[in-house]
């Protein structure tokens, strides 16, 4: 059975994926501080038959990226498939932006993805097999105002992606973006009633997105039938950046 | 470990690895023209070297590595 880490699992976008991938695979729930919402996930997917570990990690610091790996691949060997996930926001209009918005949001959503999909790909060249599945953002292709920072970070995904896709395509190993719309999620639980229905509005599909509508796309790219899908971004927003 | 063991292990594992003709590998073979490794296949034999001899590699050390003898007398000097 192929294993799946997922990073930034113990809540929203994250956990819909693990659960999903739950099903499938041995699921690595990695998480930043949240222990216990990471475990009672990692407890739901053993409970509908599957396996899983929940597995702390700050993906902005490189050397907690290695203990992480090196605690899974005791335990499984390698890691097959890389959904980076996790992600923060600090917002902030950009006169007004501290240098500590803006560079922790970058090392943690690009720099801390690219450790994570560093460690993980040399397994995949070996095992002449792999999936990189990067979470970016739909404010990562249009930009949004106050997110500077977060935009970029997305943006940057795009770029690093793209990249591994070429380098890695001999191999089999694939890597996409997805850029979620809006998705109810805490990230996005600020939106008062009046903003939500000014949002549906735009939308060809009239609701919020759901996580599951992510994580049923994931499911797809982890399966040998989306082998010949590589480099490319798929917006899952509901038509919104149609 | 003799250099001549060392090539023989070295050998099998590029043929292992890389599914490359064991009849091309010889000391003098250039790994990038006569073998057609890419830069993918070194990281790919490098992994292996580290996992077959138990060493470590650094990149660095890898700078003056052009032919299959010069990759044997490296790992050589490492054992």
């Amino acid at each position: 059975m192929k294993t799946v880490f997922v990073t930034g699992a113990s809540r929203g976008i994250g956990k819909s994926i693990a659960l999903e991938l739950g099903k499938d695979y041995q699921v690595i729930v990695g998480f930043s501080n949240s222990k216990d919402k990471a475990d009672e996930v990692a407890e739901e997917i053993k409970k509908l038959g599957g396996e899983s570990l929940a597995v702390q990690l700050n993906i902005a610091d490189r050397n907690s990226v290695d203990e992480a790996f090196n605690l899974i691949e005791k335990t499984y060997k390698q890691v097959d498939i890389l959904i980076n996930n996790a992600g923060i926001t600090k917002d902030n209009i950009l006169p007004r932006m501290k240098d500590d918005e803006w560079n922790d949001v970058i090392q943690t959503n690009l720099t801390g993805n690219f450790y994570t999909s560093q460690r993980a790909i040399k397994k995949m060249i070996k095992n002449k097999w792999g999936r990189l599945i990067f979470i970016s953002s739909v404010v990562g292709i249009s930009g949004n105002q106050g997110q500077a920072n977060y935009a970029a970070s997305k943006a940057g995904l795009i770029g690093l992606s793209k990249s591994i896709s070429k380098e890695v395509g001999s191999r089999n190993i694939t890597s996409n973006v997805i850029a979620p719309g809006y998705i109810e999620t805490d990230m996005t639980s600020f939106i008062d009633d009046e903003n939500r229905e000014n949002i549906i509005e735009q939308l060809s599909i009239k609701r919020m997105g759901m996580p599951e509508d992510i994580a049923n796309m994931v499911s797809f790219l982890c399966k040998d039938e989306s082998e010949y899908i590589t480099g490319q971004v798929i917006p899952i927003d509901g038509g919104l950046t149609t | 470990m003799e250099v001549n063991e060392v090539f023989d292990k070295v050998k099998s594992l590029f043929e292992e690895e890389l599914g490359i003709d064991s009849e091309k590998i010889t000391m003098d073979a250039k790994l990038e023209e006569d073998l057609e490794i890419d830069s993918l296949g070194i990281v790919e034999v490098v992994m292996a070297f580290e996992d077959e001899f138990e060493i470590e590699i650094d990149d660095e050390e890898l700078t003056d590595v052009g032919t299959v003898g010069q990759a044997v007398n490296l790992l050589h000097s490492k054992l």
